[in-house]
């Protein structure tokens, strides 16, 4: 317990890293997940088929690698740089990779949604003379949406507790890290690790209720 | 519903508009294409010397080989093991005792939450000062990855089994089976076969999850790859990280073929009255959605 | 009921195969010394990953820690020798691979420390490194320590040697302004440093030696140390036997010229580095 104190400020800054990058990535995998979508829906085959090969290429890599290579390639190689600052700038490299990430999982849980909404609909929306991003827009993705909030909330889980991999991308400042730096020094510590598991369940427990919550709310009946 | 339902097939504005579009996008994508490929080239990642390490047959009998083989046998162990543990757990939920039922429903929900790498780490430093010294990369790996995908695949054999419409249990019992007999006679088999592509798709969850490995120094294919052969050869970094992607990629493909495979074969079969068990995760299990999976 | 328990069987089963399969005893020698005098065969750990000390090429790794060991063994073993099991021992391992047996020493970059102390007996030290810093050829604004501040160095995870140029003492040494960038080992870093996002990687200069080694020209050494780093051989706690037996054959590694031999066939080429001239100070084998 007295280790758990101690160390209380240390893991109290990396947690909240984690959930700094959670929230940004939340956001990022989201937008980028319903543009994949779209082109995977779209009438161009070269989108489609651009967004087919990113989503399995990258869907099939460890998390691990990807987000090696977002700064190692991308960063050294390539030459992107979020920011002079060098901790700055491989928390977005990390931001980038996991959201590039997540977003092919976000991309296949919406395009199952999409499969689940009845044709007559999408023909309705032709009928009216609806181009095809209008009627994605107003009529086939809310109701993707509303199929599929549960499984993006496991999505968003998954996400949160893949927040950890930040190792792999050179960010050294998350819990996962301040865990095993301590562990380095201290030897193992239950307490902490109880603490940290405590301060993750709180994180994603909430979502997975609220987001089964919406589910059932928000289900469209047919 | 079939995707091409969303658009009209298009007249001749619409030819047009889409001929535009394949145009933008190709312009787009090529030229995004060529950056990088530009960038990669002006730091000299295309150079043959950095990637003739990879043409070298001893690369791939002293590295790459083993490395793999390191993968295969962590995701080896723990599969099996997973499964194990989650059919014990699973079938645990389903106890007709309401204390194995709590037990059971704790320690997979708990393990479900859990981060991977935390729970890895954890065990990584916990096994020498419970059972003294050893080489725990291993073991403290394939620890955490079955307690994770096992607690997963506990949830995934409690909706195989729920699955089985009650008219079965109910007529096996209606015979004078007893209640392992129920189980293990009637309900089980036709679980099994509705939560096959389920079981390889978490599966595939699983081998991606090894790579965890590198990060405790277990001698996986990333660890040879990635951070022995760039060792080896300077500046090899890059190709070395594409080369390993591929591998990862073509395994993780190869396993999702098949989970679609049997998906398509457990929906023809008439071995089963239940309908194929959708992978955590996915659309219309609300049941599984507590955990994310994915990683 | 029954079905459970087959299941049970099953993870039994499972269980024990898979640590059958991990394990597979020998023969017990009370120390590593008589094990090499009586049957010529050792496990040995070494770096599998550090140019120039440690580095698995092909079937073996090859280094100065290498041919040391080489060295050490083969006197341990009476002149005769050695049926050698190499073993990668990573920073994060060593001591437990000691304390249980997975190894019987360990030759690995591997600092003799006080906390170190506590767990693992040392011979030697063989070699005494010194931190120093190493940067790109053509970058002049960087000629001591000191002018790190400011400047962007590595994080290795799992490696404290930033710490000696962020932090004051005990902990760190120069308590200098400098930018952490993090990588998950120093080839990433030096990988890094080749790629303009880094300004300089500081560790061991034996350790930096092997890397400039692997792209000669690219990177420079400073050749200012300002620590000593001594190497020592890691043994089971407690084998003073083994360890006395390791400074007799360092000793006369170093009185018959071999150890100066090994040490310009693997840094004769850095910049910045001195060959040593005698064997180092013992410490005391407890």
């Amino acid at each position: 317990m007295d280790d758990l104190i101690k160390y209380a400020p240390d893991l109290l800054a990396g947690f909240l890293e984690n959930v700094k990058l959670s929230l940004i990535c939340a956001v990022l995998a989201l937008v980028l997940g319903t543009i994949l979508v779209s082109m995977r829906v779209s009438p161009t085959p070269v989108l489609r088929g651009a967004g087919t090969v990113y989503v399995n290429i990258v869907r099939n890599t460890p998390l691990t690698l990807v987000l090696a290579f977002s700064s190692l390639g991308l960063s050294d190689t390539i030459g992107l740089a979020f920011s002079a600052t060098p901790s700055t700038n491989s928390f977005w490299l990390v931001v980038f990779g996991l959201s590039a990430y997540t977003a092919t999982f976000v991309c296949e849980a919406l395009r199952a949604g999409i499969n689940t909404v009845p044709l007559g609909q999408a023909e309705a929306a032709r009928a009216i003379g609806l181009t095809f991003l209008q009627s994605l827009r107003l009529i086939i993705l809310p109701q993707a949406f509303r199929t599929v909030v549960a499984p993006l909330g496991s999505v968003m889980i998954a996400m949160i507790k893949n927040t950890t991999v930040a190792i792999a991308g050179g960010y050294l400042m998350e819990s996962a890290f301040v865990m095993r730096d301590t562990f380095d020094d201290t030897g193992v510590s239950i307490p902490i690790f109880v603490g940290l598991v405590i301060a993750f369940m709180a994180v994603t427990l909430p979502v997975g209720f609220v987001t089964s919550r919406l589910a059932s709310k928000l289900a469209v009946a047919r | 519903m079939s995707t091409n339902i969303l658009f009209d097939a298009p007249g001749p504005r619409g030819r047009l508009r889409n001929n535009i579009l394949t145009l933008l996008s190709v312009v787009i994508l090529a030229s995004a294409a060529y950056y990088v490929y530009a960038r990669f080239d002006a730091k000299g990642q295309w150079e043959g010397e950095i990637w003739k390490p990879f043409l070298d047959v001893s690369t791939w009998t002293e590295y790459i080989i083993p490395g793999l083989l390191g993968t295969l046998k962590a995701a080896g162990i723990s599969a099996v093991c997973a499964l194990v543990f989650g059919a014990i757990f699973g079938l645990a939920r389903l106890s007709d005792h309401r204390w194995v039922r709590g037990v059971a429903g704790a320690v997979v929900e708990t393990f479900r939450a859990i981060p991977l790498l935390l729970l890895i780490f954890f065990l990584f430093f916990l096994a020498p000062s419970v059972f003294g010294g050893g080489d725990y990369t291993l073991i403290a790996l394939v620890a955490g990855l079955t307690l994770y995908n096992g607690s997963v695949l506990a949830e995934i054999v409690r909706a195989g089994v729920r699955a089985v419409p009650s008219g079965q249990a109910e007529a096996a019992q209606a015979i004078g089976l007893r209640k392992s007999q129920v189980m293990r006679l009637v309900l089980l088999p036709q679980a099994v076969t509705a939560m096959m592509p389920a079981i390889v798709s978490q599966l595939v969850v699983l081998l991606k999850d090894t790579a965890l490995g590198y990060i405790i120094a277990y001698v996986d294919l990333l660890n040879m790859g990635f951070k022995l052969i760039p060792a080896v050869h300077f500046g090899s970094l890059i190709p070395a990280a594409i080369v390993i992607g591929v591998i990862y990629v073509g395994l993780n493909m190869s396993l999702s073929t098949l989970a679609t495979w049997l998906e398509r074969r457990t929906r023809r079969s008439n071995r089963t009255s239940a309908a194929p068990i959708a992978p955590p995760g996915a659309v219309g299990e609300p049941e599984t959605s507590g955990a994310g999976t994915l990683l | 009921m029954r079905a459970r328990r087959i299941w049970a069987v099953l993870a039994v089963a499972a269980t024990a195969a898979s640590l059958t399969a991990c394990g597979g005893g020998d023969e017990s020698y009370s120390s590593v010394a008589e094990k090499l005098e009586k049957s010529q065969k050792v496990v040995l750990g070494t770096k599998w990953d550090q140019p120039g000390l440690g580095l698995k090429k092909g079937a073996e790794p090859e280094g100065f820690d290498v041919d040391v060991a080489k060295y050490v063994v083969k006197e341990l073993a009476g002149g005769k020798d050695v049926d050698i099991t190499w073993k990668e021992s990573a920073s994060s391992n060593r001591e437990a691979f000691l304390a249980n047996g997975t190894v019987d020493i360990i030759f690995a970059s591997y600092s003799i420390t006080e906390s170190r102390k506590e767990k693992v007996t040392f011979g030697g030290p063989y070699i005494v490194a010194h931190q120093d810093v190493m940067v790109r050829t053509d970058d002049s604004g960087i000629a001591k320590p000191t002018d790190l501040a400011g400047k962007r160095i590595c994080q290795a995870a799992g490696s404290n040697s930033y710490k000696r140029i962020t932090d004051p003492p005990p902990d760190g040494e120069l308590d200098l302004d400098a930018q952490l960038v993090g990588a998950a080992s120093y080839s990433e870093c030096v990988a890094k440093l080749g790629g303009n996002n880094l300004d300089a990687v500081t560790t061991d200069d034996l350790i930096l030696a092997g890397f400039a080694g692997q792209a000669p020209g690219k990177f420079k050494i400073l050749g200012q140390p300002f620590t000593d780093e001594k190497y020592g051989v890691g043994l089971k706690k407690g084998d003073t036997k083994t360890c006395e037996a390791v400074n007799a054959a360092i000793t006369k590694m170093y009185q018959d010229g071999t150890a100066q031999q090994l040490f310009t066939k693997w840094f004769g080429q850095a910049q910045g580095l001195k060959a040593p001239t005698g064997a180092p100070t013992f410490e005391p084998c407890a």
